[in-house]
């Protein structure tokens, strides 16, 4: 049994430098795939928007640890093994695509009708409406949820462990199982991803109280 | 589709029904405790001074900024060693609830900053003392209010009840592990371990959605607080 | 020819008919003021000239376009017809200039230092120049409307239609917006008004239109129709607005 010293220390912190990687990773990806299905979802085609309704609703109502499996397991039906990292980047991407889809979509619908009125009536086509006029502003409505959203995906890469993958939540396990002492192992675990965490969810609360007051007129 | 091999996993439905079962009786009994610490947590808040309001938002903060299984594994692996043993399954409930209880109680804050100062100072003017003022006046204009956002946190800690297999919590995860192990049909069982939780998360919606509406039976005059994309 | 011309329009929202066969002509440099109760259509009417609405029956031609729902027809009419909204409908997270610029640069494709000098031009012209810089959000209601207005003109349009641009604003501030509507009258701009102001609609308009349950109830030069009202609804109408 050893003591809870500093290699044990460093080896968490090391860890924690996957979950940031695994966090962007998944953040770009499913970012882009998330922005693809929100079009999908808002375009006029019944098939496009049907399917992406399905994707989105079908994500939302699983466990991550489930996307997690169906996305391994699926894959070696295809007799693709994927090295842990990818097969966790790849489910978290999936995961992270349906939730932004689901929030971009419904920054893109809280813009107000009126400005797809003005717009309209001054002549620009719909791709110009939606460049100029419509997306600057769902942005800014998008940014404090998808910022939010980011801690959520933070902590989810904490189900990764089960593949065996060796991120910040698996390493404070494993050393557990090595000092038999959860309280201070854990305790260091929780303190690195509070660290993380809360700054993004204090900016997520921040924009959303920047962007309020400058929608009351 | 020959390659798949479904009446393996057929065998052990009564296995995976168990863990059915127990995913259902954890998350309900999370619910309903979850949402009196809420409520409890509510009423302190009000009632009490500003350094039980700071407690309390250290509370949530430490909740919703660390990842659900670090809480549990902190309750797990932390709690026998000062002197309070409990099994996985107890283990689990009692992360589950002071997770959603935390969330809970910030979705039901936002319901209750929405009750209009007016209805407060109606409240006061008939003689109710703050406590009546909150349980009569408040609580439940604001519970109707946030509903929908608390359907959604409801659900998710329904879905995150998954990750209590990793303490070898028997639930609807847990026991899948185990037929898969038994069985070696991994695609197979998980296919179906999702449809469940599919077929689940959607009645637990639809049933809570209609809850509201036997509960809070005149909800199209109040203004609805949606959920902005949930969290665990 | 007629810059407006509207024969016999039937619209309805689902079952409930709003317009039921309403026929109007409007010649270039008229101002026409429509007044009526709310749900009365008269609204309706005036999005129906622009497009926004799509009518069910009947034929409607402005500016010399035929009205169609094809998107490419629509536009080439929105370069000649203008609107001003209640809500005034800026986009916020541009400037006022830039909000002006818009539509000239990318709709008509028109070249940037033209578009820049012809902003400067409708933004004096409604006396807020000073304003070019500023964002939306700064500016007073009556200040937002006049930028609106502003925006329509920038397009060169040959019909302007006004949606009850002044029902929003504090009353200390729709003076400064009808002035400006006063003088685009007066500089003959072909105009379409709906409008709650009587006294305006008397002084400025040359006729006047007053509809009630989704037709034309009355009309006629604006001056005899407010002093002479034939029918017992307007005269009702016009009586419940005294107060």
């Amino acid at each position: 049994m050893n003591s809870f010293g500093w290699p044990e220390f460093f080896f968490i912190l090391r860890s924690a430098g996957w979950t940031l990687l695994l966090t962007a990773v998944a953040f770009l990806i499913g970012g882009a795939l998330g922005a693809a299905l929100a079009i999908m979802r808002l375009s006029a085609n019944r098939v496009l928007s049907g399917f992406a309704s399905g994707y989105i609703l079908t994500i939302q109502s699983i466990p991550v640890l489930m996307v997690l499996f169906m996305s391994y397991y699926g894959l070696s039906l295809f007799g693709i093994r994927l090295p842990a990292f990818f097969a966790a980047s790849l489910s978290l991407s999936i995961y992270v695509s349906a939730y932004l889809a689901e929030i971009w979509r419904g920054s893109i619908e809280s813009v107000p009708f009126q400005q797809w009125e003005a717009s309209s009536s001054l002549a620009l086509t719909k791709g110009q409406q939606y460049r100029y006029v419509i997306l600057p502003q769902a942005v800014r409505i998008a940014l404090p949820p998808t910022v939010g959203f980011l801690v959520q995906l933070v902590k989810n890469t904490s189900i990764v462990s089960v593949v065996g993958f060796v991120e910040l939540s698996r390493a404070g396990a494993l050393v557990n199982q090595a000092t038999f002492l959860p309280f201070q192992v854990f305790s260091v675990v929780a303190a690195i991803y509070f660290v993380i965490c809360f700054p993004l969810s204090r900016l997520s609360r921040h924009l959303e109280k920047v962007m309020n007051v400058g929608r009351s007129h | 589709m020959n390659r798949f091999k479904f009446e393996a996993v057929w065998a052990e439905f009564d296995t995976i029904l168990a863990g059915v079962g127990l995913t259902i009786v954890l998350s309900i009994s999370a619910i309903i405790l979850g949402s009196i610490l809420a409520i409890l947590l509510s009423a302190l808040r009000r009632i009490g001074g500003r350094w039980v309001g700071i407690l309390i938002d250290a509370y949530v903060e430490l909740m919703r900024n660390t990842p659900f299984l670090i809480q549990l594994f902190m309750v797990f692996f932390g709690l026998p060693l000062i002197g309070i043993r409990m099994s996985g399954d107890m283990a689990a409930l009692l992360a589950m609830t002071l997770n959603l209880g935390a969330y809970a109680s910030e979705i039901i804050r936002a319901g209750v900053d929405s009750v209009h100062k007016s209805q407060l100072e109606a409240g006061e003017s008939l003689a109710l003392t703050r406590m009546q003022v909150f349980r009569y006046v408040i609580l439940k204009p604001a519970i109707a209010r946030v509903w929908p956002a608390l359907t959604s946190q409801f659900v998710l800690m329904m879905l995150a009840s998954s990750i209590c297999s990793f303490i070898a919590v028997r639930e609807l995860s847990g026991v899948a592990a185990i037929v898969e192990q038994d069985t070696f049909r991994s695609f197979e069982v998980y296919i179906i371990v999702t449809l469940i939780y599919l077929v689940l998360a959607l009645s637990l919606k639809t049933f809570l959605l209609w809850l509201g509406k036997r509960i809070f039976p005149n909800l199209s005059g109040l203004a609805r607080i949606e959920a902005k994309g949930g969290a665990v | 020819m007629s810059a407006v011309l509207i024969e016999n329009v039937h619209k309805s929202f689902g079952d409930l008919e709003v317009l039921k066969g309403v026929s109007l002509s409007v010649e270039a440099g008229q101002v026409v003021a429509i007044i009526g109760r709310s749900g009365s259509g008269k609204s309706t009417l005036l999005r129906c000239v622009n497009g926004l609405e799509a009518i069910q029956s009947g034929r409607i031609s402005v500016a010399g376009h035929a009205m169609s729902q094809d998107a490419k027809a629509l536009r080439e009419l929105r370069k000649d017809v203008g609107i001003v909204f209640q809500s005034y409908n800026l986009f916020p997270h541009i400037t006022v200039g830039e909000n002006i610029m818009l539509a000239p640069r990318i709709a008509k494709g028109l070249d940037p230092a033209d578009v820049k000098k012809r902003a400067t031009l409708v933004l004096e012209q409604v006396g807020l120049l000073e304003k070019f810089d500023a964002y939306p959000d700064n500016l007073s209601g009556g200040q937002q409307q006049r930028v609106a207005i502003a925006r329509s003109l920038a397009m060169q349009p040959k019909v302007m239609l006004f949606d009850e641009v002044t029902s929003a604003l504090d009353p200390e501030l729709t003076g400064e917006v009808l002035t400006v509507m006063e003088n685009l009258a007066k500089d003959g701009m072909t105009m379409l008004l709906v409008t709650h102001e009587m006294s305006f609609a008397r002084k400025v308009a040359d006729i006047t239109v007053f509809m009630h349950q989704g037709k034309i109830w009355e009309h006629g030069p604006s001056q005899s129709l407010f002093t002479n009202p034939q029918t017992q609804e307007l005269k009702a109408f016009l009586g419940a607005s005294l107060h």
